[in-house]
């Protein structure tokens, strides 16, 4: 019996050592490639969008810096989930572009600041994602066009121990179909 | 003479390919009050066999804190009378000597001796077959033996940990000998990889990777390097937590909305929801006799500590102190629960006795994360951050034998303590 055991171990030991990591290494793709230290020096933008500003159905836009629909970060307050105001008008250019573009899905990403447990901060991202999520779908997005996950305080956009710091990675991103 | 076939034949090649890619450092930085003096002496024979034996063994029994190790004077073979006197006068209460011959085809054969000085008393007389290759594993099980001997408890220096390395965009889920010796990669990713599990038989991880852009949960196993997804809904996954008989898993979906706990099969199949809240329910795991599935929720107003019955049943709460407290850990005996609380702005490892609901912070740390119990239940290893830097460190239960385990210029996180090799 011992033998045998000891046999698997040798086994797993050697199959660890001869392996190939099995997942291969995947490139980061769009807002995702953000590497740690590399701090932003813009503010959280405050986003004033009137709707007529821009054809919902130009998918261009999306990566137009002039179009409201390049900006895809929501911020939150500390300890907050609730979307501010101020990303109304954002989320409502998004909503739109979502009722314009029915085959178009968006994976909402909910983050956190990386103070406490990383399970726990996993959950309090994914409230993030949900309350962008939800409000998405009043603003003319569709259940089966919307995912909403947390990458907790996985992927800080800022990786600095201060309050400012913090505020930025409090934050919800929008990632169209292609961008993830 | 009891004759243990410990181990069978290696490729030689494993054991240099890992032994130069130890990476992770373990250094002692707090003892136990009262450590039993030792002697560990050389093996005769040993330098024939051209790598270290005994000196794995003293660093072993060094690092658990309990011992304290005294000079024996000089190689001792297990068929001699140990020099007794010599030994008290150097203030050695037990001596381990030893002997390691070469067979025809080429296998090592380690007898050991372990003596209690006072009495002049034979405590166990262990035998080893071995290749060179294996001659580590061969001085963690010399240390096992001799450690459970000494304490009645059993030794955990042959087992692994798991843990997570973060470089330069590069995160690598690595498993090592508990000494941080044979660091191996089981998975290397640009994207996160958090929360490894290790099933009961130490045979596979379970883990949340965020190569798809989203947490997802896989199980891995360590043998093969294959894996399968267990939990990719709709939404995140995470927080795998093994049944204490490796068949089904407690994870955090959100396909129903907010973080809530789920069971699922293993291999995936056979999904369902175990508690309800309104709010948050994340890191569920298993009390060591099942009975029960402790969590953090903030269903209160803050995140705190609950369980419930695992068969259906009330949930009831079990941290009260502090307005954050959160990541459960059962004790293996199931007696006690270890826990990181927020204490004045600082996250620290407690631990509280179950049946008291005593509690003690057991770390002078601000930024401590993830326990996990070795299998015995003496230490916990634990991350945290020194100097800007993760590491891992372990604490003792008593709170008095300290380590740190680091690896230069890199983050080291997420660790978990594998069971026993049996």
């Amino acid at each position: 019996m011992r033998a045998l055991i000891s046999l698997s171990l040798a086994a797993l030991l050697l199959a660890a050592c001869g392996s190939q990591p099995p997942a291969p290494e995947q490139d980061p793709a769009g807002v995702e490639s953000r590497k740690p230290g590399a701090v932003r020096v813009d503010t959280p933008p405050v986003t004033q969008v009137r709707p007529e500003q821009f054809d919902p159905s130009n998918i261009a836009a999306l990566k137009d810096p002039k179009s409201p629909l390049s900006k895809r970060s929501i911020y939150f307050d500390y300890d907050s989930y609730v979307v501010k105001d101020e990303f109304q008008g954002l989320l409502g250019a998004h909503g739109k572009f979502l009722a314009a573009n029915p085959k178009m899905k968006m994976l909402i990403q909910g983050n956190a600041d990386e103070r406490g447990s990383r399970e726990y901060n996993l959950a309090l991202g994914q409230k993030r994602a949900e309350a962008v999520r939800k409000a998405l779908t009043l603003l003319g997005g569709r259940e089966d066009q919307l995912e909403a996950v947390s990458l907790g305080e996985e992927k800080p956009a800022c990786s600095e121990s201060s309050e400012e710091c913090w505020a930025r990675n409090r934050r919800g991103d929008m990632l169209y179909s292609g961008e993830f | 003479m009891k004759f243990q076939r410990l181990f069978l034949a290696c490729t030689v090649g494993l054991a240099l390919a890992s032994a130069a890619r130890a990476q992770l450092t373990v250094e002692i930085t707090g003892a136990g009050a009262n450590r039993l003096p030792v002697a560990i002496a050389e093996f005769t024979g040993e330098r024939t066999v051209g790598q270290a034996l005994t000196s794995v063994v003293r660093a072993d029994l060094e690092r658990s804190g309990l011992f304290r190790l005294v000079d024996a004077g000089g190689p001792l073979a297990d068929s001699a009378t140990p020099p007794y006197a010599d030994l008290k006068a150097r203030g050695a209460d037990v001596v381990a000597g030893g002997s390691v011959a070469t067979a025809a085809d080429g296998r090592h054969e380690t007898r050991v001796r372990l003596t209690d000085v006072q009495k002049q008393a034979v405590l166990g007389t262990p035998a080893y077959l071995h290749s060179g290759a294996q001659l580590r594993a061969t001085a963690h099980r010399i240390a096992d033996f001799i450690y459970e001997k000494l304490t009645g408890e059993p030794g955990v220096f042959s087992t692994r940990i798991a843990y997570v390395v973060k470089s330069t965009g590069r995160y690598e889920l690595k498993i090592a000998d508990a000494d941080g010796a044979n660091e191996q990669a089981a998975l290397a990713s640009r994207e996160p990889i958090i929360s490894p599990a290790w099933s009961p038989d130490g045979t596979k991880l379970a883990y949340v990777s965020f190569e798809a852009k989203k947490p997802v949960v896989y199980v891995h196993d360590l043998a093969s390097g294959r894996r399968h997804v267990a939990a990719n809904f709709k939404g995140s996954n995470s927080a795998p937590a093994w049944s204490p008989d490796g068949r089904q898993l407690a994870v955090v979906l959100t396909k129903d909305g907010t973080s809530q706990l789920y069971v699922v099969n293993a291999d995936g199949s056979g999904v369902r929801r175990i508690a309800t809240s309104s709010g948050i329910d994340t890191e569920p795991r298993w009390a060591t006799d099942g009975q029960y599935i402790y969590f953090t929720s903030d269903r209160g107003g803050s995140p705190q500590i609950y369980r419930t019955a695992s068969s259906g049943g009330n949930t009831e709460r079990v941290t009260f102190e502090g307005g954050y407290n959160v990541t459960p850990r059962l004790s293996p005996d199931g007696k006690s629960m270890a826990f990181i609380t927020r204490n004045n702005g600082r996250f620290q490892l407690a631990l509280m006795d179950l049946a008291s609901k005593q509690t003690q912070i057991l770390t002078d740390s601000t930024k401590d994360e993830s326990p996990s119990f070795a299998p015995n239940g003496r230490m916990i290893l634990y991350a945290t951050e020194i100097g800007g830097r993760g590491v891992l460190a372990a604490v003792s239960s008593d709170g008095r034998v300290k380590q740190k385990l680091s690896v230069q210029a890199a983050d080291v996180r997420e660790p978990a303590w594998g069971p026993l090799v049996r």
